[in-house]
């Protein structure tokens, strides 16, 4: 088998790896090998031709493709170079990776760093247990987003979308737009759980049913999808009798979340965080694993693209400095832990040195909505370190706050970081 | 009739009995037919079951289902050696948790050596807890046999029906056995949706549907199947899974709900047992599932709802035998016979658990007693009884994989990511000797979609190389026939519709 | 958050930022008069929403002798919401030849708009 070598090897191209990549190469990683398994890099955002991208970055509001063409380009003037069409099967501690491709056959590539960018799949019928019998015509949103967008299909005219997610809205939009009938989206929780921009835009401007604290009790159809029966459930899930109701659809679409994907993370040895599924890291987004860096949805799921590709240019940065030598890893690290309301935070390392160069931002998902002012809190003990007033906190949007070269004396001396997110006293 | 209607065989169902039985028959010079309604062989009860090979201390001792079942386990090595599929073999425990189970421990035991079975001794507590660090912490002993063995069991039906089509055997899917062709009380062919054929021989392997077709041939108007449903559960191999075969001791009326490691890997829960009508009932349930993972979790306390990847339904062919006691399972007996009220008839009914186990020796059983009727056998010449398997990517060597690569480069095509099924596996069954038409029948021959993403990424790769290798619309391509199609049309194409 | 379609004929959901406040809206004539917004964003947005409701519309093209048989393309900006679906059936029948450059104009003046449709990606 033919082996290669590089400096950085960063797996998955999408909007984590090619920001990861194009960083490393800006800051000297001279061999840098993106490995994509798709004929073409861009990864989901190709799929995704909906508005709503680059917002934050750009100050325009890009389809994800054009979002993913900008990188694409820019990697290609950086001198990223790209083995496409590849699957990466193994990865070992010393950072040895195992590919196949039709065009390389087998191919072992030796790199000083590895950026894992696998970015998150999506949850499935099996992993929300529903149940009833197994015919054609259940899909998860993501896979029919690529059929619809990309390969150029329709699967099915009378859609029930369950899960309130962004993708399963935009997709009753999508369908709607390629003459499709949305019969209804369903969504268990009480609250939404994307965001309200998509709700308006893509369900209510087109008179789709949301029905919220719904879901599916049984898929009816042997062959095809013929109808799903639907229940009401109370605030613990519990169905509630005769609530039962039979839609005729010929398919079920599941927007039901999404999944870090880090099997390759876990062949390496990298602890991953229950919580997120995806692996611990630092603010360098180094893994537990020295010179492992992880960019993007594969270390949780973001809820904008411009805050995977900020962690993506991070990634990539830090890695090459891994390669180079110049990443120092006895630095002293602060553990950050989630607080009251607190879902997750990211980084769950800070290296407090790093806060000279700038400030770092710590990411959090709230456990559930916030309706009135917050307080976005970051303590050592009772010590209150650093806050942010929000108006509100949902879990469908990501929640963060910044540490300062300021708050450095302040926390050098701590055991722990906890962040936790509060209603602001005094407000109704 | 003409030439290509006239047969000395025709077998109808092509489940693990009817595809083992065609296997083993097709070493005489005789012409066969094996005939199966579903579009792909083995993809009813075959696909869908504990896939355990079993000792035989369950089965009563004296019935034919203990006879066959104790000796056809011993024949498994040699079958999967032969057609190239997965089989292990590393014994089987029931499990005793709790004091007061132990005597169950030492009747199974007992029954065990009357049937026969080689190789049982009970283990310790302590040394099932090191054999299987997440058993349940109160077990007090376990039943440890030997022989007891996990294969591929649609595999290994695929291999079987493989090896037999290549020794001259017909097989037609999508074939429905309709009625008998009688002269007298001679059965001399079968009526189907295709047409009639004629036969010197039929035989009823049609497993869930046995009761009806042997009522067509007037006997035992009062067997019954009753299918059995059984509800499992496949749990993600990286978050969970257990090394071996794990029994409950046994109720009553079922061998209870098992959790047991396969031959790719993911630990598996089941099966509940519900009686049921209808015969096309796989639905899963709430009730089910809570079901399945509390009897789990007897077993093996750590089990999680959360680590499921799969779920599917089988149904048991449970038949009610009449001479033995309705209600209780257990007892229920194979039947394996030529029934003296008809001439021409070979009828295997009532095949349940452990039918899997059992077919080879079912299959041998029935040749002795067609020579017993007397049909006289000649072995064929040029009888090849090996079926090579197909290389399989996963579980090449990296160099054998860059062989194979140069020699076919769509092997270095990674479809399926979870199981790192290629685009070379996937072809190679489309055109293989028993064709692979649909996705269903491609991941059950690849294991494709299997995993945690349960195809959500290869399904759009999966039905585009199927359009394009049997030269159909993409819109055309289904899950498991004609009907199941994924997809409608295309994007830009409204039917005239705006 | 209540989003199960209980919005009263006279509100509509401020999708200036993602707070989504939810605004009473009265109009006469050109006037529209907004009460319960949570900033001036919202105040502008309402009139907006109420007097010429615009939003960005993206689908997918027709391409010959592209990696896709389907091209991704979007409005340039904002299209006015009534006419959303009139685009869309004129770029059901609109078929384009590769190789297309990221930010082509696929339709110069979409409906008499003024609106470009661009093409989203290279392809």
């Amino acid at each position: 088998m033919k082996t290669v070598f590089c400096d950085v090897a960063v797996i998955g191209s999408g909007p984590g790896g090619l920001a990861s990549a194009i960083a490393a190469k800006q800051n000297g990683a001279k061999e840098l090998l993106l490995i994509e398994r798709d004929r073409e890099p861009g990864g989901i955002l190709l799929q995704c031709i909906h508005n709503g991208f680059g917002v934050e970055i750009f100050k325009q509001d890009l389809p994800g493709p054009a979002y993913a063409q900008h990188f694409i380009r820019e990697a290609q003037q950086a001198g990223v170079s790209m083995l496409l069409d590849t699957m990466v099967l193994e990865i070992s501690k010393d950072k040895r990776i195992i590919a196949s491709s039709k065009t390389n056959g087998m191919l072992a590539i030796q790199a000083k760093a590895v950026i894992l960018a696998m970015g998150c799949r999506e949850r499935t019928r099996a992993q929300v247990r529903l149940p009833g019998s197994r015919p054609a015509g259940v899909y998860t949103a993501g896979t029919a987003q690529r059929w619809v967008n990309v390969e150029g299909f329709m699967p099915g005219k009378k859609f029930v979308i369950l899960g309130s997610g962004d993708i399963g809205m935009i997709m009753a939009r999508r369908l709607t737009f390629e003459g499709a009938k949305v019969e209804r989206v369903l969504e268990i929780m009480p609250y939404l759980s994307g965001l309200m921009r998509n709700y308006v835009q893509c369900l209510q401007d087109f008179d789709i049913p949301l029905q919220m604290q719904h879901t599916i009790k049984r898929i009816i159809g042997n062959e095809r999808v013929e109808a799903v029966e639907t229940v009401a459930v109370d605030d613990h899930w519990s169905e509630i009798p005769g609530s039962e109701e039979t839609i005729e659809c010929d398919t079920l679409l599941l927007s039901v979340g999404l999944i870090p994907e880090n099997e390759l993370s876990q062949q390496v040895g990298i602890q991953l965080d229950p919580l997120t599924a995806g692996p611990f890291v630092d603010n360098h987004f180094q893994t537990s694993v020295e010179g492992f860096f992880a960019a993007g949805n594969v270390v949780h799921v973001y809820d904008l693209v411009d805050w995977v590709t900020s962690a993506g240019l991070q990634a990539g940065e830090s890695a090459a400095r891994y390669a180079s030598g110049k990443l120092c890893c006895d630095e002293k690290e602060i553990p950050v832990r989630h607080g009251q309301n607190v879902h997750h935070v990211i980084p769950h390392f800070l290296d407090i040195n790093s806060l000279k160069d700038g400030e770092k931002q710590l990411q959090m998902r709230v456990t559930k909505p916030l309706e009135q002012p917050v307080k976005v809190q970051v303590l050592d003990g009772t010590e209150l370190i650093a806050s942010r007033t929000l108006p509100y906190a949902r879990p469908g949007e990501m929640v963060t706050i910044g540490l300062k070269e300021k708050h450095m004396e302040q926390i050098k001396n701590a055991t722990q970081l906890v962040v936790q997110v509060i209603e602001k006293e005094g407000s109704k | 009739m003409n030439r290509d209607r006239k047969f000395d065989v025709i077998i109808i169902g092509g489940g693990i009995s009817g595809c083992m039985l065609a296997r083993f028959l097709s070493r005489y010079e005789l012409k066969i037919l094996l005939i199966e309604k579903e579009s792909d062989i083995g993809s009813v009860t075959s696909a869908a079951n504990t896939a355990i090979i079993h000792p035989g201390y369950d089965a009563i001792p004296g019935s034919l289902k203990a006879k066959l079942n104790v000796a056809a386990n011993p024949m498994w090595d040699q079958l999967a050696a032969e057609l190239g599929f997965a089989f292990t073999r590393h014994g089987d425990y029931v499990v005793a948790i709790g004091e007061e189970e132990l005597p169950k421990l030492d009747i199974l035991m007992e029954r065990g050596k009357q049937n026969g079975v080689p190789g049982m001794r009970i283990v310790d507590e302590e040394t099932m807890r090191k054999r299987e660090p997440n058993i349940n912490p109160a077990v007090s002993a376990a039943l440890w046999a030997t022989s007891g063995g996990i294969c591929d069991p649609f595999g290994a039906t695929v291999a079987a029906a493989e090896n037999a089509v290549a020794n001259g055997v017909i097989l037609l899917r999508k074939t429905a056995f309709l009625d008998f062709i009688w002269q007298g009380k001679h059965i001399i062919g079968v009526k189907t949706n295709r047409g009639d054929f004629s036969s010197r021989w039929v035989v009823n392997a049609a497993g869930l549907f046995s009761d009806e077709v042997m009522h067509l041939a007037g006997i035992h108007q009062e067997f019954k199947i009753t299918p059995r449903k059984g509800e499992y559960f496949v749990l993600d191999r990286n978050q969970f899974a257990v090394n071996n075969v794990l029994f409950p001791v046994p109720s009553d009326i079922s061998k209870g709900i098992m959790v047991t490691t396969t031959v790719h890997g993911n630990t598996i829960l089941g099966p509940n047992a519900k009686n049921i009508n209808d015969k096309d009932d796989k639905e899963n349930t709430k009730e089910g599932m809570n079901e399945v993972f509390e009897g789990a979790k007897k077993l093996v306390p750590e089990v999680n709802p959360r680590h499921t990847i799969a779920t599917f339904a089988g149904l048991r062919a449970a038949g009610n035998a009449a001479c033995l006691t309705p209600g209780v399972d257990y007892q229920h007996d194979f039947i394996v016979e030529i029934p003296e009220e008809v001439e021409g008839f070979i009828n295997l009914g009532g095949i349940e658990s452990p039918g899997l186990t059992a077919a080879p020796a079912v299959a041998e059983y029935a040749i002795a007693l067609m020579k017993e009727a007397g049909e006289i056998f000649h072995e064929k010449k040029d009888w090849n009884p090996m079926r090579p398997a197909r290389p399989q990517f996963r579980h090449l060597s990296h160099a054998e994989r860059e062989e194979l690569i140069k020699k076919d480069a769509r092997y270095g095509r990674v479809v399926c990511r979870c199981e790192n099924v290629t685009e070379g596996e996937i072809i190679a069954e489309i055109h293989s000797p028993i064709p692979a038409l649909t996705y269903d029948a491609i991941k059950r021959r690849t294991w494709l979609g299997t995993g945690r993403c349960q195809g959500g990424f290869d399904l759009p790769r999966v039905t585009e190389i199927l359009a394009r290798e049997l030269e159909i619309p993409q819109t055309e391509v289904s899950k498991k026939n004609g009907a199941s199609t994924f997809l409608l049309r295309p994007t830009k194409d409204t039917g005239g519709e705006a | 958050m209540n989003t199960q379609n209980d919005l009263k004929p006279d509100q509509i959901i401020c999708v200036a930022c993602p707070k989504g406040c939810r605004l009473n809206i009265q109009q006469d004539g050109d006037q529209v008069l907004v009460t319960n917004e949570g900033c001036k964003r919202g105040v502008e947005y309402a009139r907006r929403e109420i007097l010429d409701p615009r939003r960005m519309v993206a689908t997918t093209v027709r391409i010959s002798g592209g990696i896709h048989p389907l091209l991704p393309v979007y409005t340039a900006e904002p299209f006015p919401k009534a006419r959303i679906m009139d685009l869309l059936a004129l770029l059901r029948k609109t078929q384009v030849q590769s190789p297309i450059q990221e930010g082509q104009s696929i339709l110069q003046d979409a409906l008499g708009t003024g609106i470009a449709v661009l093409a989203s990606r290279d392809m």
